[in-house]
């Protein structure tokens, strides 16, 4: 009898993981751009107005999502930049650095929409209180890691040097999520926790879940787009790429976003 | 919005023109590999085929 098993371990090669990721953007990036709808028109017509705070509210589901995935996708890039350093595996490598200017983006986001809450909820724009500071501190760190990778011309050095940067940043993400208990913060408490219930009125919950699951959607589907992007750029040296494909010696050598 | 016009909407313009502008940026980038030469979608079918 023939053995049916699947030889996972070949898609660890980027080249052969290339189409999959093709395959798989449409999944992530269709069911994104519906939840994101969804998610607005029940932040928007079916969450009721905070009793508190008013409609200004209402930006609490943009900034707690953007804040989380600027926290998740850092965990995520130092994991696959980790993996990379420890068993020289190229794809993991190309993945922190697809995964970076994401992650980048939803942490400037939770920033400046942490800034337009802060302004009328507490009369700043910005307060050096412990949450915010070290989400400042995240950002440095995803700018210092795309800045590094970019300054490096040698590919294999370049990612050895920011898994170094994102293995030692990670410390950073205990800092913010625990920060609101550890110090007196200017920053309100967690609304959400994974032990006591929440807070907040339920359909409020549902809307923040339905942007939060957006936001998971379209980080896949952007990241899988980029790393596509970043393996033509790079696995222009193996032979079997080259060979079957000359025009690609032309391709320019690396990008940033 | 209660008089907060200006930061709930400023606030969302932001996320959409962060997400727009990456979305476009990678459009770009892809665009410029595509003009150096292959079509991406032919990296693809070889590895298929192959």
């Amino acid at each position: 009898m023939r053995s049916s098993k699947v030889n996972w371990y070949k898609y660890a090669s980027p080249v052969n993981f290339y189409p999959v990721a093709g395959r798989l953007i449409p999944w992530f990036a269709v069911p994104a751009a519906t939840l994101f709808i969804l998610g607005l028109y029940q932040s928007f017509f079916v969450a009721p107005t905070d009793f508190q705070q008013g409609e200004v509210y209402r930006i609490i589901f943009i900034h707690v999502p953007a804040a989380w995935m600027g926290m998740f996708l850092y965990l995520l890039l130092a994991f696959y930049a980790g993996i990379g350093w420890a068993f020289n595996a190229r794809l993991s490598s190309m993945m922190a650095s697809s995964l970076a200017p994401t992650g980048a983006m939803f942490t400037f986001l939770s920033l400046v929409t942490g800034a337009l809450w802060g302004k009328p909820t507490w009369g700043t724009y910005w307060a050096w209180d412990a949450r915010m500071t070290s989400t400042l501190i995240l950002m440095f760190l995803y700018i210092g890691f795309i800045s590094l990778q970019a300054a490096i011309d040698d590919r294999r050095r370049a990612d050895r040097a920011g898994a170094v940067l994102a293995l030692v940043g990670v410390i950073n993400i205990p800092i913010i999520y625990f920060s609101v208990q550890w110090w007196n913060t200017l920053h309100q408490g967690a609304t959400i926790r994974l032990l006591n219930k929440p807070t907040m009125a339920a359909p409020m919950l549902r809307a923040m879940f339905i942007m939060l699951a957006a936001c998971w959607l379209y980080s896949i589907a952007v990241v899988l787009y980029r790393l596509r992007c970043i393996i033509l750029e790079r696995e222009l040296g193996t032979a079997r790429v080259a060979a079957a494909n000359p025009q690609l010696a032309q391709l320019p050598q690396k990008g940033v976003i | 919005m209660g008089g907060y016009a200006f930061f709930v909407w400023g606030s969302y313009l932001v996320a959409f023109i962060a997400i727009a502008g990456e979305v476009m940026l990678l459009c770009r980038r892809k665009q410029s590999l595509k003009q150096a030469g292959l079509a991406l979608e032919d990296i693809g079918k070889h590895e298929e085929t192959s």
